[in-house]
């Protein structure tokens, strides 16, 4: 039997799936809630999800794993859609929850009333990120179409923080004198001209900007650009306020189709409610976004968010409109991109 | 991509080599010779050395402790593990496809060989992120079997047997395509002798055909192997990303990146490294001793 050793290996090839079949089953057992979030949240709730299983053994006794999925809001949006088991969403914006609960039935149409604050427990804004000493004297949204300046954003097709960013830019030009549909599109589309590069994530064009050292200027979450210059040194970049940004609600909300069949309801509950608690909001502030209750979190945290004339999405008339007219298939987006 | 694939059983074109050179006809001058070579080396020093040579600097800049935490940290661990168990369930699965295959072409006449030989490519056609699509139309919870799927409680995609199925797709034609010229040169007087001398079909196909074989084939595995734990685009797709669950040790890898812990990211990277390179080297000796066995069988066939 000259050849037997890798005859016989061969064998132990054929049988392995059944040997890994069974390594698979045994890994489950405690009750886990999977948090599916967008891309800037990663070390928020990193930092977060162990005391919320600390607060909630304390509670009931109970141990709870929570584990968590990050990537472009539209993309998470989508996943969940195509059978992603959250139970939870913490998403960057309002309408990625609404197309999950318009697909899937699995979220009431109502949920952003369910929560304080349009169940958002921690906002946001827009910021610019400049390279150190801002080189191409970049102060507000004007400045971003001057020649030869590279702004670099994520794609609004994939990202929540890039609709939020397009829409910034969308109001700062309603609101300069004169300002209608026609120049706020006339601004947004020059401005998309200044984009090399689209990334499908918030993070993704942050390493763009911060790693590859592509473009002069980021548009980014405002907690994204804080945490870019803790992350990377304040030697190498620095945060520009415009004149007017927007309020950014990232929202949070139970996936009641996924938690009742997972038997999750009540811990998932608790588990967002715990981000409106002092603990939630301390960390909130610590991460960067500004907590909706800034009393329970570090006066010292809350002294760094800049004061900003902010404009929201009701301005622009919510969500669903907002993201029909621009975003959907056809929209305004689409049609300016496609030139 | 399929043609890189294909075992050398060099021994010969070396002989041919030395011929070619020692003519004055079919020599180049050094000139020439040097500016190939040099070009040829300096990109391959360029585009393949230096990054590999990177990826072990960047692990290893924050010290030794840093990368060891990287690699026992649990979400690495597990995502080493879902690496090991995809490439575990796709590789004997290949196997024995790629076997059925290639005997099933090599051996027989039938109608729809060629359009059999032309789907086993498709894998290699097919964007791996098609490749992870085409699961979440057919599995996802809006695709043709996600409601039944859902009423039985069934997790396909975002869980561990989404990734395999992806895994095993992209993975698919390595081992037939490996064996299908391989069977077809060896044409089948050996195995006809041996079914006169009464041997029954598994009989043939295990003191027979295997033996033959058994070079092309492991040498297959070993690239099913190496795709199977590099592979990225396609997995990403059904993988859902969820950390310490989901992720194999690529989309670990990514994960990191984007989290800013850049020496573990890289820590991760040159885990893949090696196991490329441990593979590589399996891959060199099996070449090697494939080159022996057939200069054996040729100097026993004179």
């Amino acid at each position: 039997m000259k050849f037997s050793p890798i005859r016989r290996s061969l064998l132990a090839l054929v049988l392995a799936p059944a040997l890994a079949a069974g390594f698979v089953g045994s890994a489950q057992a405690q009750t886990t809630l999977l948090n599916v979030s967008y891309d800037p949240t990663r070390e928020l709730y990193q930092e977060f999800n162990p005391q919320f299983a600390k607060h909630w053994k304390s509670q009931t006794g109970e141990d709870v794993t929570i584990k968590q999925s990050h990537g472009g809001a539209g993309k998470q949006a989508r996943a969940v859609i195509d059978g992603l088991e959250a139970d939870v969403v913490t998403l960057a914006l309002a309408y990625d929850i609404d197309a999950i609960a318009e697909k899937t039935g699995k979220i009431p149409t109502d949920w952003q009333k369910r929560l304080a604050h349009n169940s958002s427990p921690y906002t946001s804004t827009i910021v610019f990120l400049v390279r150190k000493g801002n080189p191409k004297g970049i102060k507000d949204w004007g400045d971003l179409v001057k020649p030869g300046v590279e702004v670099i954003t994520p794609n609004p097709k994939t990202s929540g923080g890039a609709r939020w960013n397009y829409l910034a830019a969308w109001g700062y030009a309603l609101k300069q004198p004169g300002g209608n549909e026609q120049t706020a599109q006339a601004f947004v589309t020059q401005l998309l001209k200044h984009v090399p590069v689209l990334d499908s994530g918030a993070r993704g064009s942050t390493n763009t900007f911060v790693q590859r050292g592509i473009g002069d200027v980021l548009l980014a979450w405002e907690n994204e650009a804080f945490l870019s210059i803790n992350e990377l040194g304040p030697d190498k970049f620095e945060i520009v306020v415009p004149s007017i940004s927007i309020l950014a609600e990232p929202p949070v909300t139970v996936v009641d189709g996924v938690a009742k069949k997972r038997g999750t309801e009540k811990v998932a509950q608790a588990y967002l409610e715990y981000l409106y608690s002092p603990v939630g909001q301390k960390l909130a502030a610590k991460h960067y976004y500004r907590p909706v209750k800034p009393e329970h979190a570090d006066p010292a945290d809350v002294a760094r968010f800049p004061k900003v004339d902010l404009i929201t999405i009701e301005d622009l008339g919510g969500w669903q409109a907002a993201q029909k007219e621009h975003f959907a298939d056809g929209g305004v987006f689409d049609q300016i991109y496609a030139r | 991509m399929a043609g890189a694939t294909t075992l050398r059983l060099g021994a010969a074109a070396d002989f041919g080599q030395t011929r070619f050179e020692a003519r004055a006809a079919t020599r180049e001058t050094p000139l020439v010779k040097w500016l190939i070579l040099g070009t040829a080396l300096t990109f391959f020093a360029v585009f393949l050395l230096m990054p590999l040579i990177a990826v072990f600097v960047e692990a290893l800049r924050k010290g030794w402790e840093t990368y060891v935490t990287a690699l026992v940290d649990p979400d690495a661990l597990s995502a080493l593990r879902l690496t090991l168990i995809a490439a575990a369930i796709a590789l004997p699965l290949n196997l024995v496809f790629g076997v059925c295959a290639a005997w099933a072409i090599a051996k027989f006449e039938f109608r729809g060989k060629h359009f059999l030989i032309t789907l086993i490519d498709l894998p290699f056609s097919v964007s791996p992120v098609i490749a992870g699509l085409i699961y979440v139309l057919v599995f996802g919870a809006q695709g043709w079997f996600g409601p039944w799927l859902a009423e039985h409680d069934i997790r396909i995609i975002f869980a561990v047997p989404g990734i395999v199925l992806a895994t095993v797709f992209v993975t698919f034609p390595f081992i037939a395509r490996e064996l299908i010229p391989l069977m077809q040169a060896q044409g089948k007087e050996e195995e006809e002798a041996a079914v006169v001398l009464g041997a029954n079909g598994l009989q043939t196909f295990w003191h027979v055909t295997l033996p033959n074989i058994k070079w092309g084939l492991l040498y297959g595995v070993i690239l099913t192997n190496a795709r199977a734990m590099g592979e990225f685009g396609a997995v990403s797709v059904v993988s859902g990303h969820i950390r310490g669950q989901t992720n194999t040790l690529p989309l670990h890898v990514e994960i990191l990146y984007n989290e800013y812990q850049f020496a573990a990211a890289f820590a991760v990277a040159s885990l893949l490294a090696l196991l490329a390179l441990v593979t590589l080297g399996i891959k060199t000796w099996i070449e090697h001793r494939a080159a022996a066995a057939y200069r054996d069988s040729q100097d026993d066939a004179s």
